[in-house]
């Protein structure tokens, strides 16, 4: 922007690697974010004259690119898609890309539940660790409870894909990440119930 | 299926026809002074006997401003209670005119809540409205709510109190949760329906399914719920439910398990899968056999939906169905048009059908070549950011008219779109109704012509003689407004997203549409001036929602000034707001009881 005249054909690459907020071509200066209300009439105006420009250019990509030049930032709401068919995709495509397998993870007695990455440990060992650091605030005390739970309270369980709740650790790791839909760490007599069981 | 299903055909008038001459001035009231003389009296008994064949709440509003007689015998006998806002009216008002209610729908948050515009607390407790029914209507049968606030507690009030309770719908509602869902099951002993639609069901994991001590269950719907339920429970209900018709599960439903309830209740008219797939047991081509055994039996059923986590070799098993089929829902199917066209060339009888747009415009032409009853089409993104491909586009808009000419309702999103497709469309489909389209990158025009969306738009308020609902997007000038205000004239809701030059659109609408009852805009450049131009008709609406657009808290409070009977809210997300003058959310409406007293320290009233 501030290059005069003797730049420009010097650094004419470097004005076009230029990080600018702008469509290619343009020296209009940088728009406002639509979240500022006041000044996004004269940005609109701006935005419908370089439309105008934009298609004469020979740049110009007819398929993306085309919304206005203003800050792409993720708008609130839109476009206009309950929240209830955004969830219901993006827990697939994140396990699609494998960019991890969160569950949720509730314990007995805790006013509200954490989330995990499965992806993200090796073994049976780390998740119990993770466990434990997250719910040390509720005195957790020692939760090994991969191998059987000895001297303490708790057992942790995981809902499997066809809604039963099982003792976490019969399965091997690998099977047990791709059938668990979440965890509960559960407490006292259930918990007690679980493990005597052999 | 009911994403934003609208009741088109009572349109605005609600339960409560806004008269304050009448109604106002006599306290609400079907009682009030001495009762009328003999004569009189034997004139309203027969008024009542005649009055109580009437079913259309726009012909009740209309009947009850003849004169009071007429007026009291219509409140005695109107047994559908409509509430398009549960703020227009106090509860104990309602109660008060309308004393034999059996069934009451009550509508609550603006439907941009939806998309998280509304801040949470807002308001539309179900609460203060149960707490008058209770006294008022013991023989209370059905419920609808839509986006209130229902808690846990609110279910198990509702539950104990109506001994002759028997449906209850629920949808884009949020605060309850497995407990209550147990408690309706548990006490409503003659509990026909529980339809829970789209709503945000807090996970308790509490076992509410083998609570249900009901014997008369005709509709099941609980897609929506997230956490798993007890499937022997569920289908030990089924099998003592001879007269289940519709039953739509959640996603953690196996195929397996749905095999056995579909073998429980062969008498099933609408089914919601749950998952579709194997879901990682290795059923393989036996389970698909034998599910596609299931439909076979299955000879009642109309409409399908649910296919969450598709394997799409199992959508074989559903051809035995297809040519009975009214209503098909593929909207959560990730399928390519390969994968679709076994399944749609079977569907000749389709009258409503919602699919994902991976489906691309050759899925859309398959649909366009068989479904010629199709009524109702809806094309869902299936990434919904504004920077995504987008899969269909005018093409296959332009297919769609040209097979299905007698679509009533659209709702298609895409990326690139021509005002010759949507000109063609409103040419081809003069039966329209509803037309919503939504061009995800905002403020694209026409990707042919570069020019903006207006005459696309314009083409379907001047061709489509019955719209009386309208979406708008993509690079729109004040003159797509003009057409709008020039043609609309059955237009009742309207919906504009980044649209508009100045205040001269939102005038043109305002002063055009005469029958326009619902507006919501957003992100548009219209201020205080377009604002007051709608200041003669604010009373004939149910509300009008801005958000992100330019106004001030001056023009706010004059139009509050000049229209004491509109509530005029204004919403801040942020309370320590930079700019005090401007008004980041408007939310107006008319209403007999004023300002509400359950208003959150983010809204303030003028």
């Amino acid at each position: 922007m501030e290059g005069g005249a003797t730049y420009v054909s010097d650094l004419g690459n470097l004005k076009a690697t230029e990080l600018r907020l702008g469509l290619p071509g343009t020296d209009a200066p940088e728009k406002p974010t639509p979240e500022n209300p006041r000044g996004s009439k004269r940005a609109l105006l701006e935005a419908n004259e370089e439309f105008r420009g934009k298609s004469k250019s020979p740049e110009a990509d007819p398929n993306g690119q085309e919304a206005a030049p203003m800050a792409k930032a993720q708008v609130v709401g839109w476009p206009p898609i309950r929240s209830y068919r955004k969830n219901s995709f993006q827990a697939r495509k994140a396990e699609a890309e494998g960019a991890g397998l969160l569950v949720k993870v509730s314990m007995d007695g805790a006013p509200y539940l954490r989330k995990i990455d499965l992806k993200v440990y090796k073994g049976y060992k780390e998740l119990g660790e993770a466990l434990e650091n997250l719910f040390k605030c509720f005195s957790l005390g020692e939760l090994s409870g991969m191998e059987g739970c000895n001297g303490s309270e708790y057992a942790i369980t995981y809902e499997d894909k066809d809604g039963d709740w099982m003792l976490v650790g019969d399965v091997p790791w690998e099977m047990f990440i791709s059938s668990c839909k979440r965890l509960r760490i559960m407490t006292g007599s259930e918990a007690r119930g679980m493990r005597s069981s052999p | 299926m009911s994403e934003d299903e609208e009741d088109e055909r009572g349109g605005g008038g609600e339960g409560k026809r806004w008269s304050p001459d009448l109604v106002g001035g006599r306290g609400g009231g079907s009682g009030g002074g001495d009762p009328p003389p003999f004569s009189d009296q034997v004139l309203e008994n027969v008024l009542e006997n005649v009055i109580q064949f009437l079913d259309s709440r726009r012909d009740r509003n209309a009947a009850s401003l003849v004169c009071r007689s007429w007026c009291r015998a219509e409140a005695q006998t109107r047994r559908d209670l409509f509430i398009g806002n549960c703020y227009a009216v106090s509860p104990a008002r309602a109660v008060e005119r309308f004393r034999r209610v059996r069934a009451l729908v009550l509508k609550g948050k603006p439907r941009f809540a939806d998309f998280n515009l509304v801040p949470p607390r807002w308001g539309a407790g179900f609460y203060p409205w149960l707490a008058a029914l209770v006294p008022a209507y013991p023989w209370l049968e059905r419920l609808c709510l839509k986006r209130m606030f229902v808690s846990d507690d609110d279910l198990f009030l509702l539950a104990k109190s109506f001994p002759s309770f028997r449906d209850l719908t629920l949808i884009c509602c949020d605060g309850f949760g497995t407990a209550g869902l147990a408690a309706i099951a548990e006490h409503c002993r003659h509990l026909r329906v529980l339809d829970l639609i789209e709503n945000d069901v807090e996970e308790e994991m509490v076992d509410w399914v083998s609570r249900f001590s009901t014997t008369s269950l005709e509709s099941l719907v609980f897609d929506c719920v997230g956490c798993a339920v007890d499937l022997d429970a569920l289908e030990a209900l089924v099998a003592r439910s001879p007269s289940l018709r519709r039953l739509r599960v959640n996603q953690h439903v196996s195929v397996a398990h749905l095999r056995r309830l579909m073998a429980r209740a062969p008498q099933l008219t609408h089914l919601g899968t749950g998952s579709f797939g194997d879901g990682g047991g290795g059923g393989g081509e036996m389970e698909v056999a034998d599910l596609r055994a299931a439909f076979a039996a299955s000879r009642s059923l109309v409409c399908l939906s649910g296919f969450r986590d598709l394997a799409p070799e199992y959508l074989p098993a559903i051809y035995p169905v297809c040519a009975n089929l009214t209503s098909l829902n593929l909207s959560f199917a990730d399928i390519t048009a390969d994968q679709l066209m076994p399944v749609i060339i079977r569907c000749h009888n389709l009258q409503t059908f919602w699919v994902l747009d991976t489906v691309g415009d050759e899925g859309l032409r398959l649909v366009a070549a068989t479904c010629k009853d199709l009524r109702e089409l809806r094309v869902f993104p299936l990434d919904a950011s504004e920077d995504s491909e987008g899969s269909v586009s005018d093409v296959g808009l332009t297919a769609i008219s040209q097979g299905c000419r007698n679509l009533r309702s659209i709702l298609y999103f895409c990326q690139r779109m021509t005002n010759a497709a949507v000109a063609t469309m409103s040419e081809n489909c003069q039966e329209l109704v509803v037309f919503r389209l939504c061009i995800m990158g905002r403020h694209r025009p026409d990707y042919v012509t570069r020019e903006p969306m207006d005459e696309g738009f314009g083409a379907i308020v001047m061709n489509c003689k019955k719209l009386t609902r309208l979406a708008v997007s993509g690079l729109l000038t004040d003159r797509a407004f003009g057409y709008i205000g020039k043609y609309g004239k059955l237009l009742r809701t309207l919906s504009v997203a980044f649209a508009g030059n100045t205040d001269l659109a939102l005038r043109y609408v305002l002063e055009g549409c005469p029958k326009l009852q619902k507006l919501e805009i957003r992100d548009s450049p219209f201020g205080d001036a377009g604002l007051l131009s709608g200041i003669h008709h604010y009373y004939n609406m149910r509300f009008l929602w801005m958000n992100s657009c330019k106004l001030s808290i001056r023009g706010c409070k004059e139009v509050a000034r000049r229209l004491p009977h509109l509530v005029v809210e204004v919403i801040r997300d942020k309370l320590e707001e930079d700019d005090v003058e401007a008004v980041e959310k408007l939310y107006l409406y008319r209403s007999l009881a004023g300002r509400r007293d359950d208003a959150p320290p983010f809204v303030e009233i003028l």
